[in-house]
């Protein structure tokens, strides 16, 4: 039984080094964990959660004001770029994050073109995320259900 | 560590993300969090504001404040901290000279919030040769537009900023002041919000 925690313990924490390691996560994202106790442990899922509403709210939005290239309307697209850099920051999803940075670019000098691939790729990279969250989420309830504790991991 | 003593935080923003977020932080630093969604509620929780004026916040508020409760002690004593993910240093500048006794560059971590300590001592202090609970409160305001910072307890959109004349002169002025690029800057005296 020991094992199989030890087991589990050892592939969760590898994957999360690797999720750091592949730029999916930066260091944000283990303040995150920091603020997760015994009293919240679902803090980090729900927070992720809730990010991951956000990014399928904010892209369909996006996504009807770019629709018509004679109506784009820029504005619209420039509040949700903000609001998702925002919230990509806080929960340290690093490479949302740097889509953000160029998508803002695009809205800036009103690039249209420029603006539905960079709505694109974010679709693309949260969609992503996703996935490997829930799979490190997974993990998680596994060391638990298995009697485990949740390792620390330093990522310094 | 005595119960009653602890800090009592309004967060206000827009956004349920960035609410959940600092609620979070805050509570991780044995504060005691309350979040509101916009400006009006924050000014309804305070006491400052009837809770039946008109929450049309596409039109000018035509409700504002008494010029009585907009010079009350209880709310200018309160501490402003400004919160913004833009790095602006001009921008920062000025948020402290209007009376901002901190701002934090968001995403907020959490040993940012040991800079909240020495202003919640000072007003501990200063409660303890004045009166009530209202002084025990820090007002959090977050940023809620992309391009800027708000500057007080509330107002969650920026488009808003403009018309919310329920707030104190002072504070308002301060507002107006983050918010645009060439107004004249009033001072502004003693005010601790997290915004």
């Amino acid at each position: 039984m020991n094992n199989v925690v030890a087991q589990l313990q050892r592939q969760f924490h590898d994957y999360l080094v690797s999720l750091y390691q592949q730029g999916f996560l930066d260091n944000q994202f283990s303040e995150l964990r920091k603020l997760q106790d015994d009293g919240t442990p679902d803090f980090v899922a729900e927070v992720v959660s809730l990010f991951f509403e956000d990014c399928s709210k904010l892209i369909n939005t996006m996504s009807r004001s770019l629709e018509r290239p004679e109506n784009v309307d820029f504005k619209q697209v420039d509040s949700g770029v903000h609001q998702l850099k925002g919230s990509s920051s806080s929960v340290g999803a690093r490479r949302v994050k740097n889509v953000c940075i160029s998508f803002k670019e695009c809205c800036d000098v009103q690039n249209r073109e420029g603006c539905i691939r960079c709505l694109q790729q974010v679709d693309y990279e949260y969609k992503m995320l996703k996935t490997k969250l829930q799979d490190l989420f997974n993990l998680e309830q596994q060391i638990l259900q298995a009697g485990g504790t949740i390792p620390q991991v330093d990522i310094n | 560590m005595v119960r009653e003593s602890q800090f009592h935080v309004l967060a206000v923003d827009d956004s349920l993300f960035d609410r959940k977020m600092i609620e979070r932080l805050l509570q991780k630093s044995s504060c005691q969090v309350t979040t509101v969604d916009s400006g009006t509620k924050a000014l309804e929780f305070l006491g400052l504001r009837e809770s039946n004026e008109s929450e049309d916040q596409s039109a000018p508020s035509s409700s504002p404040l008494t010029h009585q409760a907009q010079e009350s002690a209880a709310f200018k004593s309160i501490p402003v901290v400004i919160m913004s993910s833009e790095n602006v240093p001009a921008r920062i500048s000025r948020c402290l000279e209007e009376g901002a006794e901190e701002f934090f560059l968001k995403p907020v971590k959490l040993a940012d919030l040991t800079k909240l300590k020495p202003h919640m001592m000072k007003t501990k202090l200063k409660k303890e040769s004045e009166k009530p609970a209202k002084e025990e409160n820090a007002v959090l305001n977050q940023e809620i537009e992309a391009k800027e910072p708000s500057v007080i307890e509330i107002l969650p959109l920026h488009q808003k900023l403009e018309q919310e004349p329920i707030l104190s002169n002072n504070k308002r002025k301060a507002m107006e002041e983050v918010i645009s690029t060439d107004r004249s800057r009033p001072k502004y005296n003693d005010i601790t919000t997290l915004v």
